[in-house]
Formats: structure tokens, sequence, C-alpha cells
């Protein structure tokens, strides 16, 4: 038997997974756009940020609805709080790769600094981790969104690794500092997006369990190191 | 057990002639909190909560086993006098039920003087505090010898509550006591119930999952004169543990 509600949290589900893709779409335009110095790729990431901000709008309004009139409870009620927080997590990744583009455009105007090396395997990383969260949403596979929790400690590590070399690189080459500075920042958007990402894993665990894992494995390194100095 | 348990119920059941309604439920209510009971028609709420202050074995061919230990003792003992028992176990149904010959003063201490107190002194304190309990008072202060069934619906149901409260239980059971009224009065005896739960123990019969959600600490979920999930009510309406209750609760029965 489906329930009225469930023809509106399906059409719900939809418009967040098409919202999902222009996320995906505005990462990959700002990635590439730097990584083949394209302005127009870069600027393709605007329009798609646009878009994006309307349907934040919108599924707030439809989630608000649904509150207000279904007043859902248990898996319903989980969902719909899922929904709520990715949608705003979705909307933010949008600003990254906003910020993405607009560092990415000062960097190749420049006059260029050494290759990348791993910036783009951070990219490949980001948009994987982005991948599986959405994966792990429209597909409710709580596997998949444990597989996101573990790959941000990579994420992370790799952004540690370009602040320490592009630092190391500007020890001998002052006249570059505003490029490295915007390859640092451009690392930090992508650390940010990969939060997002683990956030979206959080509330998809969350929605289909009923389980808080946030902070979890802030709780376990304390444990672990705990044990280790005892 | 618990210090501040006032209600525990251990394997109860229920028949009616050969037929079993409420199948071994064993649960505890702490002092001064407020435990919904929700299920589908039939499952056996009411019946479950009639056999708490023994009005259950007033129906014909009725019969309950099992212990019902109020203030830890066994209500069901052979000695013990089920009307001193509905004294401390309060009861208010769906319908309001004033004593349609008597003024809204002598509903409220109709139980009293069955109990043989007289003073009218007295009787006067008890009106006007049990009927500020069902926060009543204001509405009724000018009037109090006016006919109890002449008030509204909402205010008929404050006065049974009124009526219950005046012999001072410690527990008060309500059967479904909203779903014959309007929103308003039905959110007045809402928060009528906040304050309440700071006197009595209150278990209560709702059909409305959201007033269950809204007033209560514990919720007990029935099926089939069965407890299948009985839990914080904000963890039954978040993440229930049992199936039956997630498709209960989220309208996706049968
Ligand atoms: N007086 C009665 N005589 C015989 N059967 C009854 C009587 N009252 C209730 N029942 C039956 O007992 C079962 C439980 O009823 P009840 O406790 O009123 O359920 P609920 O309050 O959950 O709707 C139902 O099957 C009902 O038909
Ligand atoms: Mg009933």
């Amino acid at each position: 038997m489906e329930r009225h509600f469930d023809t509106s949290l399906r059409e719900l589900k939809e418009q967040l997974v098409v919202m999902a893709s222009w996320v995906e779409r505005a990462i990959e335009e700002a990635t590439q756009g730097l990584q083949l110095s394209s302005l127009e790729r870069l600027e393709n990431v605007y329009e798609l940020e646009k878009k994006i901000n309307q349907s934040h709008m919108s599924v707030d309004s439809a989630c608000l609805k649904l509150l207000a009139l279904q007043q859902p409870l248990a898996t319903d009620l989980r969902l719909i709080f899922a929904i709520i927080k990715i949608n705003t997590d979705l909307e933010r990744m949008g600003d990254q790769a906003v910020n993405i583009s607009r560092n990415a455009r000062e960097y190749i105007q420049a006059p260029p600094m050494k290759p990348l090396i791993d910036l783009p395997i951070m990219f490949q990383e980001v948009r994987q981790m982005v991948g599986v969260a959405l994966d792990s949403f429209v597909k409710s596979n709580e596997n998949l969104a444990r597989d996101v929790l573990q790959r941000d400690d990579r994420v992370d590590a790799l952004k540690n690794k370009i602040f320490k070399d592009t630092l190391e690189h500007l020890k001998t080459h002052a006249d570059q500092i505003e490029q490295g500075l915007t390859l640092i920042l451009i690392a930090r958007n992508l650390e940010r997006i990969g939060d997002h990402s683990t956030n979206i894993a959080e509330d998809v665990i969350f929605a289909l369990t009923g389980e808080d894992v946030r902070h979890a494995s802030q709780a376990a390194t304390i444990k672990n190191v705990l044990k280790s100095s005892s | 057990m618990n210090p501040n348990s006032i209600l525990e119920v251990k394997d109860l059941h229920a028949w009616f002639g050969s037929i079993e309604v409420v199948k071994g439920i064993s649960m505890v209510a702490l002092e001064h909190t407020v435990t919904a009971m929700i299920g589908p028609s039939g499952c056996g709420k009411s019946t479950f909560i009639r056999c708490l202050n023994r009005l259950h074995e007033e129906s014909p061919g009725a019969r309950a086993t099992g212990q019902v230990l109020l203030e830890n003792r066994d209500i069901y003992e052979k000695k013990v006098d089920p009307v001193s028992i509905r004294r401390r176990v309060g009861m208010v149904f769906q319908k309001p039920n004033p004593f349609p010959s008597m003024s809204i003063f002598d509903n409220v201490v109709a139980g009293l003087r069955l109990a043989g107190v007289r003073r009218s002194s007295t009787l006067k304190e008890i009106v006007e505090h049990s009927l500020q309990a069902a926060a009543l008072w204001d509405e009724v202060k000018d009037k109090l010898h006016a006919l109890g069934t002449s008030l509204s619906g909402g205010q008929q149901q404050r006065l049974c509550i009124a009526r219950a409260l005046a012999v001072e239980p410690k527990v008060l059971l309500m059967d479904e006591p909203t779903s014959a009224l309007d929103p308003i009065s039905t959110g007045k005896i809402e928060e009528l119930l906040t304050e309440l739960r700071k006197k009595v123990t209150v278990i209560i019969v709702t059909h409305n999952m959201q007033q269950a959600a809204r007033i209560s600490d514990q919720t007990a979920f029935f099926l089939s004169g069965e407890l299948i999930e009985f839990g914080e009510t904000s963890q039954v309406f978040t993440a229930p543990k049992k199936e039956q209750t997630e498709r209960y609760i989220t309208g996706r029965f049968g």
C-alpha cells in the first residue's frame, strides 16, 4: 500500500538527486577548468550554482510543507531530517565549487608556478567521495555511506601534503607567493567539499539506522590514544 | 525495583469470557511521569488500563490474572477492596460523563461524599483546589451550582478530571480523553497534563500519535493484546526498535 506521503517523499528525493547532479557538475567544471586552464569551464560553475541555490530553497520549502502537513515519525521523520541537512550540505558544496572556480581563475591567469601533482589526485579523491556519498543516499545503502567516512582521512592527508609542499616550494620561490596561496586555498575548498560529503554519509546512516555516527571517529581516536599511552 | 516506581504491572492477563484480550503484560510507570498507550483499535488498551484500577472485573464474564503493584502492594490481593483502589487510581473516559443531575460543585465532591467527607468548609476548599488543578476554576467559579452538563464538552471533560483529582489519587488513567474534543479544548487538556504530572502519575490511551509524542515520557505500543514496544517516547517516535511499531506509527499498517 503506497501512502500519499511516499509519493511526496519520492518526489522530494528526486528533486534532491537532480540538485546533487548539478553539484557534481559544478565540482567537475571547477576542477577541470583549473586543470585545462579553461576560463569557459570555470564560468559554467556560476550558472550551476544559481540552479543549486534555487533548488536549495525549493527543497527546504517542500520539507517544511511535509513536516507541517504529514507530521512524519520514525524512518519518515529521520529521512526528512536527513534530506534537510543534505540539502544544506549540497548548497555549501556548490559555494565551494564557486570558490574553487574563483581561485582557479586567479591561478591560471598568473605566471605558471609548477606542475600540479597532488592536486589532481585530490580532485579525483574528492569527486569519488562526493559520488559515493550521493550514491549511498540514492540507493539507501549504509555500506556505501560508511565507505565515505573512511575516505575522509585520505583527503585530509592530501590536503596536508599540498600545504606542506607548497610552503616548502615558496621558501625558494618567494615571487610565487600569490599562486602558492591560491593553491592552498583550493586544497582547502576541496577539503571542505570532502567534509560535506562526510556529513551527507553520516545523515544517510542516521536516516537508515537511527544511529548517530558523528564524532564517533573522534571518540575512537581518543580511546586509541588513551590505550596506547597506558 | 526502582524506588520511584509507583505502578508495576507483572504478567497481566485479561479475558472476556474465554477470549484473552490482554496477554501477559509487564511494565513499570515511575512517579510523576506520563505514559502513553498507543495501538490499533481493539488491541486491548482500554481493557489493560481498566485492569489497573480493577474496573475490568465489573464487566460480565471478565477476569484478570497477574499482579499490579501500586506503591508496592498488589491491588489484586484477596483482601483488597476494589473501591479503595479506584480512589487511588482515578479514571477519565473518552466521553465526558459528569453526573447528569448534579451541579458542578456536587460533581467534584461526589467521590468524597461517598467516602464520608461531610464538612462543608473542607469540601469547598477541595472543590476550588481540584477545579484549579483541572484548569477550570476561572471559568466556573461564579456558577458552581449550575448543572455539570450545562458546560461545553471540553469543560465537562475538565470537570471529570477535577472530579477524579478531588480524591487525591496517585495515578490517573485516561482513556482517549480528548478524542471527542475540538483542538482548543484538546490543547487545554494537554497543557493541563504537564501540570498534573507534578501531582499524579498519568497513563493515557490516545489514538493521536502527535499527542502521544507531545505529552508523554514513555510510550507503550500494544498490538493484539501484547506489549510490542515500551520505551522513552522520543526514542519510540524517532527510532522505534520494532518493525511493527515502525509500521504502525508511520501509517504503513495492514
Ligand atoms: N465488554 C466486552 N465484552 C466482550 N469483549 C469485549 C468487551 N470490551 C472489549 N472487548 C473486546 O476486547 C478486545 C480489546 O478491546 P479494548 O480493550 O476495548 O481495545 P482498545 O481499547 O485497544 O480499542 C477487543 O477485541 C474487543 O472487541
Ligand atoms: Mg479503547
